[in-house]
C-alpha cells in the first residue's frame, strides 16, 4: 500500500446560485508506475491512482481515468456550476484498492 | 575611496534594470489571503548597511514567483503533506508521535518558526528550529534524530512554518543571545576561501547584480526551507550557507555547527520584518 498519501482539495466557501466555481484538487501519491525496476532488478509493480471522480449533491461533476504515465501527485483544476448549496464529494481510487475521499461543503447566497 | 563610491553608483545602475526583470511593484499574496511583506525598512542593526531589506521573491522571475503564490502550485506544500504523516506517526522508544505532546501543528506551532533561531535557557545555548526538532526526537521520543538538511527535517520545519507564514520574522539579538549574534555578524563579514569573498561581498554589496546567469538576492532567510526548482527538493538554510561557502572556494563548516547556527541567527535577524513565506520558491 502506498504510504503517506494525502489527498488536497481547494473550493470556496461560499457562491452565487448558478456561479461557476474553480475547484482545485491534490493528492499526493508516488504513481509507481510499473516500468520501473528496483536495485536487485525486479519489477516494482504498478501502483497508481487510477480513477478520480467529484460529485456534486450526488450528481457526477468529472469522471477521470488515469494510467500509468501520469506523474507523481495528480493534480486537477477544473470548473463547476454550483445550482444550489450542498457537498462536493471527492473519491480517488488506488490500484491497491484503496478509496480516499473528501468532502467540502459550499454554502448558497 | 573614490573607486569605492564609483563602484556604488555603477551597482545602483545596473541594479534599479536587473530588478524590472519581474514586475517590481508585485505584492506577495498567498492563496489570496495571506499578504506577504516582501520589501520594507531595514532593521536598526543594519543601519548603514542597506537602505531596504528586500525578501528573495522580489529577485525572481514572474513565473516563479506566480508558483509560489498558490498553495497547489508550490511543490514545497508536497513536502509539508509528507510532514504531517511524520508528525502523527509514533516513533523511538517512548511510543510518542510530535501530535502526542503538541496536537496540530495549527493550534501549537503558531509563530514558532518567526521566532527562531533563539535562545534556549534550560539548554545554555542558541537553537535553531531543526535543533529543537531533533532535541524532541531523541529526549522526548526516543527516536534517532533527523539528519540536519535532510528531507525529513525539512519537511518537518516546513510543516512548522506554515503555521507562521505571513507573521514578520522576529529573532531576538540582545540578552543571551547577543555574543552568539556577534559571532555571526563576524562570519558574515568575514571573507572566505580563495576566492575571498564574504556573505556580504555578494550579498549587500552586489544584491540585484547578475552573478553568472542569475540574480543576486539580499541572502534573506525568511523563505527558509525553500523549494528549489534546481533540485526539486526543500533546502534548508545551513545547506544553502554550505553551498555558498563552497563557492567561496573554502572548506566549509558543517551544517548543524555552532559556526552556522549563529550565521543563521544572524542572518534571521538581517530579515527582521520581512514575513516568513516557507516553503517558498526559488530557482
Amino acid at each position: 500500500m502506498a504510504e503517506g498519501v494525502t489527498p488536497r482539495v481547494k473550493v470556496p466557501k461560499k457562491a452565487d446560485a448558478g456561479e461557476v466555481i474553480t475547484i482545485k484538487t491534490l493528492i499526493s501519491h508516488p504513481m509507481e508506475s510499473g516500468q520501473r525496476k528496483d536495485s536487485d532488478g525486479n519489477v516494482i509493480p504498478q501502483s497508481i491512482i487510477n480513477r478520480f471522480t467529484c460529485e456534486f449533491n450526488g450528481e457526477n461533476v468529472i469522471d477521470i481515468k488515469m494510467e500509468a504515465a501520469m506523474s507523481t501527485n495528480p493534480y486537477f483544476e477544473f470548473d463547476a456550476t454550483v445550482p444550489e448549496a450542498g457537498d462536493f464529494k471527492f473519491t480517488w481510487y488506488d490500484d491497491d484498492g484503496s478509496v480516499y475521499e473528501e468532502v467540502k461543503s459550499v454554502a448558497v447566497g | 575611496m573614490k573607486f569605492k563610491a564609483m563602484t556604488a553608483v555603477a551597482a545602483l545602475l545596473v541594479a534599479a534594470p536587473m530588478l524590472g526583470m519581474a514586475d517590481e511593484d508585485a505584492e506577495l499574496v498567498v492563496n489570496g489571503e495571506i499578504e506577504m511583506v516582501t520589501k520594507t525598512e531595514a532593521p536598526a542593526h543594519l543601519e548603514g548597511a542597506l537602505p531596504e531589506i528586500m525578501s528573495g521573491w522580489r529577485f525572481r522571475s514572474d513565473e516563479t514567483q506566480q508558483t509560489q503564490m498558490d498553495d497547489f502550485d508550490n511543490p514545497g506544500m508536497i513536502f509539508v503533506d509528507q510532514a504531517q504523516t511524520a508528525w502523527d506517526t509514533a516513533e523511538g522508544s517512548e511510543g510518542k508521535s510530535c501530535a502526542s505532546c503538541h496536537n496540530e501543528p495549527a493550534s501549537s506551532m503558531e509563530g514558532v518558526r518567526a521566532t527562531y533561531p533563539k535562545w534556549n535557557e534550560e539548554a545554555g545555548e542558541v537553537r535553531t528550529l531543526a535543533m529543537q526538532i531533533n532535541d524532541c526526537r531523541e529526549n522526548q521520543m526516543g527516536a534517532e534524530p533527523y539528519k540536519y538538511t535532510g528531507s525529513q527535517m525539512t519537511a518537518m520545519e516546513a510543516l512548522i512554518s506554515i503555521e507562521s507564514r505571513g507573521m514578520p520574522v522576529n529573532v531576538a539579538i540582545d540578552g543571551p543571545a547577543q555574543s552568539v549574534w556577534e559571532e555571526g555578524k563576524e562570519m558574515y563579514y568575514t571573507r572566505y576561501g580563495q576566492l575571498e569573498l564574504s556573505c556580504a561581498n555578494c550579498h549587500e554589496d552586489n544584491y540585484g547584480n547578475m552573478i553568472r546567469a542569475d540574480h543576486l538576492s539580499q541572502g534573506q532567510i525568511n523563505g527558509f526551507p525553500v523549494y528549489r526548482l534546481k533540485n526539486a527538493k526543500l533546502n534548508g538554510s545551513h545547506a544553502r550557507f554550505k553551498g555558498c561557502v563552497r563557492d567561496t572556494r573554502a572548506e566549509t563548516f558543517k551544517p548543524g555547527s555552532p559556526e552556522f547556527v549563529a550565521l543563521e541567527l544572524y542572518v534571521a535577524s538581517r530579515g527582521n520584518g520581512l514575513s516568513v513565506e516557507a516553503p517558498s520558491v526559488r530557482n
